[in-house]
């Protein structure tokens, strides 16, 4: 049992845990952040006080701020030393998806845009 | 926990090219969080295939008459119940703590059964109303991303199993803390995609 419990890897400093984890607390904070901004999301979709073209876009600022939320206080991921590669990761990831998601969305109503009958 | 800090106060003076190879914890963390941007990458594929398709209802019922906004938002507070439960049993596996790894999982893995559950219940609705993934185009793409999030929250719920079992006859070795701290991000990321998830297919839905 012991030497399994020693099997600690090269450049681990023994008996210091990570720092990349959070505390309750880190827990706490970004799930009341995140309740706001579901609450208000979900606020945001059935109200009339929003001018009703506004409302996807306001939709998606909510999303991405609550992602920004889950990825900081849940995931943990922050631009400190031992994580730029994660953040660099994470950096060409929402670049590829942003490239995915919009460039499909342009293409297929460009192309339903030049498929549409001529209005006689 | 002074020699802890004085260490890393140590640590932090060395310049990153002196440091030799980085530890087995951030290499693993490094190569799963890979894992999970290429698994997100799946994801808006789906989105992008959603937001194509989510006009395309072949003359049946669109996404206005088929959405339950209070049953989504129970779901929504499950998923994010279960994230926070999830960060902290992975903070008690840190700690070594047990039972309160056994008391944060077993919570985590009952929202998550409850999520599924409610999920799964809304898939036999629409198909016992006959809006089925055969129906449209906007039906499948709405299947595909929303079944492709569930199929996911599915393999988490076995591997939390997996993980508790690992605690129970191994104990907190390295290796299985490293492997809990993998599952804390993929429960994480679960719960991100689920944001997306929620704001377009049903909130978008107008």
């Amino acid at each position: 049992m012991e030497p399994q419990l020693q099997q600690s890897a090269q450049g681990d400093t023994p008996g210091v845990s990570a720092q990349t984890h959070g505390t309750h607390r880190t827990y706490l904070i970004g799930l009341g952040y995140a309740l706001v901004l579901t609450l208000t999301s979900f606020w945001a979709a059935s109200t009339d006080l929003v001018f009703p073209p506004g409302v996807p876009v306001l939709l998606g600022v909510l999303a991405i701020a609550q992602m920004g939320v889950h990825l900081v206080f849940f995931l943990n991921i922050s631009s400190a030393p031992d994580q730029t590669n994660n953040f660099l990761a994470l950096a060409f990831g929402i670049f590829a998806v942003a490239l995915i998601v919009f460039g499909s969305m342009i293409i297929m109503a460009n192309l339903n845009h030049n498929m549409m009958m001529p209005v006689e | 926990m002074s020699a802890a800090e004085h260490t890393l106060a140590g640590s932090a003076e060395i310049p990153v090219s002196l440091r030799g190879p980085a530890s087995t914890r951030v290499v693993a963390g490094f190569g799963f969080w890979l894992f999970l941007l290429s698994d997100i990458l799946i994801f808006a594929a789906l989105f992008a295939a959603y937001s194509v398709l989510s006009g395309e209802t072949a003359g049946g019922p669109s996404a206005t008459d088929l959405f339950d906004r209070k049953h989504v938002f129970i779901e929504t507070l499950c998923l994010l119940a279960s994230s926070v439960t999830c960060g902290f049993g992975t903070l008690a596996v840190q700690r070594a703590q047990a039972a309160m790894v056994y008391f944060w999982m077993t919570l985590t893995f009952l929202l998550g059964a409850t999520f599924l559950a409610l999920e799964i219940g809304e898939f036999r609705d629409l198909v016992a109303r006959g809006a089925g993934p055969s129906h449209s185009a906007f039906l499948s793409a709405f299947f595909t991303l929303v079944g492709t999030h569930g199929l996911h929250v599915t393999l988490g719920l076995c591997w939390m199993i997996v993980m508790l079992i690992q605690v129970a006859t191994l104990g907190f070795r390295p290796m299985v803390v490293r492997r809990f701290f993998c599952f804390g991000l993929f429960w994480h990321a679960l719960d991100i995609v689920w944001v997306g998830v929620f704001t377009i297919v049903y909130l978008g839905a107008r």
